[in-house]
């Protein structure tokens, strides 16, 4: 049932407070409610932090308990944390939600566009595809169109892109 | 201790033969003393007016030292101060010292031989209508007042700051800039995205649409009633005509009222009509404009655009 758990070298995600949206290492737990957590590549000192603000991720590092700063540092950078993070689609989905946030009149009109397009190269393609259901009838045939289907909107999205609002039309697609 | 007083104690050091007399008899025997031993006496005086003129001139004389007119020199006070306030000598006796039966001056007769000194016309002679009439009346140019208040007005108190409209400082947000894509949130124009231009003496905002995209003219904004986006256009180049100004846009009111009943709100002018002026204002203004906006990818599809809100969608969350 629980895939994540507290232990030594678990990295977490810090989700409100000072730090929040950084990441950490936990190094020791003090009590039911704190852990000792280090963040020597994200900027965190090494303090106590409660659990709650803290949300684990999937990744652990290997290092002994209480182990000091240097190790810790030593085990991040060898296990490449902040680019497997990056790379997670809960991160993805963070930067998204900043970038949508911080869109201009400008942009929100832009990103409008382009999702009126893209939807309307869907319909026209569904379309197509319906009435040549309708025609002819045929089982394989449906499944090699639905196939073609889905790379012909994504190369019209690749013409239509511009950089930010369509990567956060992207993301909004993937969610 | 009065001057008389004063008088008689310096005039035994001055004359002593002549002991107390009244002032004219006094003054008849110094001027004749005066003429026949003026060297003696300029003497005598000479000397005391040393020994006097110390608080003589200490006090503040009347002509002598004060005077600044250049080259002219000017005698010192002829009449030495006893006591402070009190001189020498009386009116009359200064008179004759100053020599002022001699001096007679008139202000130099310049073109007032024919010419009169030009008064202000008091009358004036107007035409008036209507037969067996006369013709014409003689009218006062300033008449007397109709009215004089019972009481006077009492002075206002002096009040500090209170300018008036045209002086007032006018502001202009930092978000505002030309070439700033605004919102226009009322009027006829709302919800449209609009190219600023710039600020006018009023503090009012010049604005255009440019007209061939979203029909607003070139038309003044309150900058209140404007959402400034994050968006400019680079409008460093464009020329904007001097003469338009809050005078050129101001609402034309027409007052006439010669009748007393009715018509009265026909006559007054409800429909604007454009002008061939402002026709050609606009092109020269949106010719420039819109060869920047083309420049910008979707830019006049945005303009085109109008602004709204929908559900889930709270301006105070919206980054403009």
């Amino acid at each position: 049932v629980f895939k994540r758990f507290v232990e030594i070298g678990r990295v977490a995600f810090i989700s409100f407070g000072p730090h929040a949206g950084k990441l950490v290492a936990i190094v020791d737990v003090i009590d039911q409610n704190r852990a000792l957590v280090d963040g020597p590549c994200s900027g965190v000192r090494r303090q106590a932090m409660p659990f709650k603000c803290m949300q684990l991720t999937d990744f652990v590092l290997k290092f002994p308990h209480s182990a000091r700063q240097k190790c810790v540092r030593r085990a991040w950078e060898k296990e490449n944390i902040n680019e497997k993070w990056a790379a997670t689609r809960w991160a993805k989905k963070i930067e998204a939600r900043e970038k949508k946030a911080k869109m201009t009149d400008f942009d929100r009109y832009k990103v409008m566009k382009a999702k009126k397009m893209r939807n309307r190269i869907i319909k026209h393609e569904m379309k197509k595809l319906q009435k040549m259901a309708s025609k002819k009838g045929k089982k394989p045939e449906k499944s090699e169109k639905a196939t073609k289907l889905e790379k012909a909107p994504k190369s019209e999205k690749a013409q239509k892109s511009e950089k930010a609002p369509k990567s956060e039309k992207a993301q909004k697609a993937q969610k | 201790m009065c001057r008389a007083q004063i008088r008689q104690a310096s005039s035994a050091a001055i004359c002593p033969g002549v002991a107390a007399l009244d002032s004219w008899a006094w003054f008849r025997t110094f001027r004749e003393a005066m003429a026949g031993e003026k060297k003696t006496m300029e003497k005598a005086p000479a000397k005391k007016k040393p020994a006097e003129k110390k608080p003589g001139e200490q006090k503040a004389s009347q002509k002598g030292a004060g005077e600044k007119k250049k080259g002219k020199k000017y005698h010192c006070s002829r009449n030495p101060t006893l006591a402070r306030g009190i001189g020498r000598y009386s009116r009359s006796a200064m008179y004759v010292r100053k020599a002022l039966y001699k001096r007679k001056y008139t202000a130099p007769e310049t073109k007032i031989e024919k010419k009169k000194k030009e008064k202000p016309r008091a009358t004036i002679t107007k035409p008036v209508g209507g037969d067996k009439n006369g013709g014409s009346r003689v009218v006062k140019i300033r008449k007397m007042p109709r009215y004089y208040p019972t009481e006077d007005v009492p002075r206002k108190l002096l009040s500090h700051g209170k300018k008036p409209f045209c002086q007032h400082k006018r502001r202009l947000r930092a978000s505002i800039t030309p070439g700033t894509v605004l919102i226009l949130l009322t009027g006829r124009h709302r919800g449209k995205r609009v190219v600023f231009l710039k600020q006018l003496a009023t503090g009012l905002l010049l604005v255009t649409g440019p007209l061939v995209i979203n029909r607003v003219p070139l038309r003044r904004a309150h900058q209140k009633f404007v959402i400034a986006t994050s968006t400019k256009v680079d409008i460093s180049g464009v020329k904007i005509p001097k003469h338009l100004t809050d005078a050129y846009f101001k609402k034309k009111r027409l007052r006439k009222p010669k009748h007393q009943e009715g018509e009265i709100f026909d006559t007054e002018k409800e429909k604007y009509e454009l002008t061939e002026q402002r026709k050609a204002d606009q092109k020269t203004v949106d010719s420039q404009v819109l060869a920047q906006i083309k420049k910008v990818p979707q830019l006049r599809g945005y303009l085109r655009s109008t602004f709204s809100l929908s559900n889930g969608v709270y301006p105070h969350k919206l980054v403009f």
